[in-house]
């Protein structure tokens, strides 16, 4: 089991979880959680790729991986404010409700 | 700066300052605004007496200030402006200074009342800041500026009463008859300019080019007699003379400075300082001018009734000596004629103003708008009512008719002295020119004189005028008897002699005798004259000497030669002329009018009293066809070009556009232009239905689409 391929697996397990929430789920909260899985679906990438490809003195993968950490945090409060006004402004979370932008 | 040229410079920036002084704040102070004026122009005149004072511990041909700065250079040209005082003009700015103060002070009287007083007073402030302008430039471009300034304030002076529409031509006429003259005088100063190798405007830097290189002497010539064109024009001298008369029309103390001390003397001034790069042809040229000007402005002077007309005749005549004595080479006696004149004249025109103002006053009180207050067929008789300005008129008269112990004997006489040394050295047709002095000397005592005994001697012609008349209050008569007092010959020539020459006293050893670095004189004509001391002179030196002879010195030697048969011979002259004077119109023992008719047999009495039909002749050659060709070019420009030509390429034009209009709205605009943004219209409503409003559809498509391309991309 201490192959590439198994992480790649799970990664694109978490990917594609993560992208079937993000088109399916209406409410605004679970299509975040869905990103936040595409997010660390790449982590894992970085983290098997530096594992297998590198010696343990490099830590490029791990180091990116951090600043993914940092800036999914920092992208979930902004995408809260968003949802939080989304919500002040039509009553709902419901994505399916926000088609301002509609032709 | 060294305070010598803050003095010098005072000159320029009080008459300016005075000038915008009135203009703009003149009006706040009423009358009064004339004390401003007068201080100013005091102190001027306090700091030309004091270059005065240096005049005569200074040699002629030193400068006793000169300065000059880098105004404009551009590569290699450069433009200097700078001021320089010599003799001859630290002389000039105190004669200037002097008159300008005393016209100030006669205007406060002359002029009260006037609704446009203040504006007055600018225009002479700016009148005599241009003409110390030109006295104190050391470059020909700077005389040429306050040239063409003097230019424009006698176009304001003259027109100064625009409301009347003599006045408003007059200064029309003056301005362009002086264009005339200043076009000559600036393709001369171009000439001059371009000569040799080194190019400079500077006076002294163009006089030492031409001593030291060798220049082409018809090129020279064509230079000196271009550059001598804008003199004719301001010092009105034939065929240019015709704007002085008219200027008349401007208030007479402003004719005092116009004709005395200021623009006709500003011609009289640039010929002396162009004197030393003038060739002989040149300077022939220009006697012959002088001499029939003299003459010509004499003849016209006797008929005319107009009390400043006369006046201003004999100014051009004596404008005419002033450029005759130069064209003989007579530097000093030019100059000193120039200052005896500007004194004398300036007085005769005050005076003269003077009997108008009371004139006018007295019609005024009358009720008379008819009569001319200005014709001396109203006068008479004068003498009693009005004492000073009779005294102070008939001094200058005596000096200007040349009868010892006044200026005008001195200077005149220098003057005839030089033609008749000019004629005996080189005979021929300059036979003309003294004939033309003594002549114009005579004519100039005799109508002198017949303006004295109508205007002041005799019965009043009118005993209603009469009555009224007054003598003219002080700040007007002070002026008559300074100006009259300094028209006695000892203030010049130092000495008690009535006979005595002018070539002893201080003014001539101020002055020199000027230098000419142009004509080279042969020594052989020196022998005519016996003249020991040359003649040793020519014995003992080389050749190169000889050519290196002072021409001016020369012709000083020949004046002092012809000295006493001038002296004797002006005097028989001007004797003559006052006789007969007297004889016609004192005790009126030869009729005036019988001789008149006599010689208007051969229409000579006409000739003059028409002003040898000059500004006819003007009108008729220059002015009628000028304007016959004008209406014949506006005709074909208006009913054929213009009419014809240019209105059917309109009318085409028309027609084109209004097929082309439907063209472009018909078609183009309505089909093809509009075509695209319907097409644009109908594509964008069908394609707003894929805007569907749902985000999570958008990130399908998306998705689908990378799936796609990703697919493509591994087919490929």
């Amino acid at each position: 089991m201490d192959n590439i391929q198994s992480y790649l697996l799970l990664s694109s397990l978490l990917f594609s979880l993560g992208i079937y929430a993000v088109i399916s789920r209406q409410n605004a909260v679970a299509i975040l959680m869905g990103i936040e899985l595409i997010l660390n679906s790449a982590n894992i990438n970085f983290i098997a790729f530096n594992r297998f490809t590198s010696d343990l003195y490099h830590l490029d993968g791990h180091v990116f991986t951090i600043f993914v950490i940092v800036l999914a945090a920092a992208e979930a409060a902004v995408a809260l404010a968003i949802i939080i006004n989304l919500f002040k402004n039509i009553g709902s979370v419901n994505v399916d409700d926000a088609t301002e932008l509609k032709g | 700066m060294d305070f010598n040229l803050i003095l010098a410079l005072s000159f320029l920036f009080i008459p300016i300052g005075l000038f915008i002084y009135q203009l703009f704040f003149g009006h706040l102070l009423r009358h009064d605004t004339w004390y401003v004026s007068i201080l100013g122009i005091g102190i001027n005149l306090a700091v030309a007496l004091n270059f005065f004072y240096r005049v005569f511990f200074n040699n002629p041909d030193n400068a006793i200030l000169h300065k000059s700065f880098n105004w404009l250079s551009t590569g290699n040209f450069n433009l200097d402006l700078g001021v320089s005082i010599d003799n001859v003009a630290a002389i000039m700015l105190l004669v200037v200074s002097l008159v300008s103060f005393l016209v100030h002070l006669y205007s406060s009287e002359y002029m009260r009342g006037d609704s446009r007083f203040s504006r007055y007073y600018a225009f002479l402030g700016l009148f005599t800041f241009s003409m110390n302008g030109i006295v104190l430039a050391d470059s020909i471009t700077m005389i040429y500026i306050f040239w063409e300034l003097v230019g424009l304030s006698s176009y304001f002076i003259i027109g100064f009463w625009f409301e009347k529409e003599s006045a408003a031509s007059a200064s029309k006429k003056a301005f362009l008859t002086n264009r005339v003259g200043d076009i000559g005088m600036f393709i001369g100063i171009m000439m001059i300019y371009f000569v040799g190798d080194s190019h400079s405007f500077n006076l002294s830097d163009i006089i030492e080019k031409v001593k030291t290189t060798e220049i082409d002497s018809t090129y020279l010539t064509i230079a000196g007699i271009l550059l001598f064109m804008g003199a004719v024009g301001k010092s009105a001298q034939l065929p240019l003379h015709i704007w002085l008369p008219d200027a008349m029309a401007g208030p007479t103390p402003a004719s005092a400075m116009i004709h005395a001390a200021t623009m006709v003397a500003a011609g009289v001034y640039l010929t002396l300082r162009i004197f030393p790069i003038l060739t002989f042809d040149a300077l022939t040229y220009i006697a012959f001018t002088g001499a029939c000007t003299a003459l010509f402005a004499a003849i016209i002077a006797i008929t005319q009734n107009d009390i400043k007309k006369v006046l201003a005749y004999s100014t051009v005549s004596q404008l005419g000596y002033m450029v005759l004595a130069l064209g003989v080479g007579s530097y000093m006696a030019a100059f000193f004629h120039l200052v005896t004149h500007a004194m004398f004249k300036a007085c005769l025109f005050l005076a003269s103003g003077s009997v108008i103002h009371s004139m006018h006053h007295s019609l005024h009180k009358l009720d008379d708008h008819e009569t001319d207050p200005q014709d001396m067929r109203n006068m008479g008789g004068l003498k009693n009512k009005m004492p000073m300005t009779y005294y102070g008129m008939l001094i200058t008269t005596l000096a200007i008719s040349g009868v010892p112990f006044f200026s005008g004997f001195v200077s005149k006489d220098a003057i005839l002295a030089g033609t008749l040394g000019h004629y005996f050295e080189h005979g021929g047709i300059t036979i003309f020119l003294p004939i033309a002095g003594f002549g114009a000397a005579a004519i100039t005592a005799f109508y002198m004189f017949r303006l004295i005994f109508l205007t002041f001697h005799g019965k009043p012609k009118n005993e209603e005028i009469y009555k009224h008349l007054h003598e003219s209050p002080q700040a007007m008569t002070m002026p008559l008897i300074i100006l009259s007092v300094l028209s006695f010959g000892l203030f010049y020539t130092g000495s008690l002699n009535p006979l005595s020459d002018g070539s002893h006293g201080w003014f001539a050893k101020a002055v020199g005798n000027g230098h000419n670095y142009v004509i080279k004189v042969d020594n052989h004509h020196n022998q005519n004259y016996g003249d020991h001391h040359l003649h040793t002179n020519h014995n003992t030196h080389h050749k190169d000497v000889d050519l290196e002879y002072n021409f001016t010195e020369h012709v000083s030697h020949a004046a002092h030669a012809a000295h006493y048969s001038a002296m004797y011979l002006s005097l028989l002259v001007a004797g003559l002329g006052i006789l007969l004077s007297f004889l016609f119109y004192y005790i009126n023992k030869l009729n005036a009018d019988s001789f008149s008719r006599f010689f208007n047999i051969f229409k000579l009495y006409d000739l003059s009293k028409n002003k040898f039909y000059i500004d006819e002749i003007y009108s008729n050659i220059l002015y009628k066809p000028f304007m016959f060709w004008s209406s014949v070019c506006s005709k074909i420009d208006w009913d054929y070009y213009d009419q014809t030509f240019i209105d059917s390429i309109g009318k085409i034009t028309l027609f084109t556009s209004k097929k082309s209009v439907k063209v472009d709205y018909n078609w183009l605009d309505q089909k093809v232009v509009d075509g695209f943004g319907n097409l644009a219209n109908y594509m964008s409503f069908k394609m707003k239905k894929l805007q569907g409003g749902v985000v999570q559809s958008y990130i399908l498509g998306g998705l689908v689409a990378i799936i796609l391309i990703t697919l493509i991309v591994q087919q490929i």
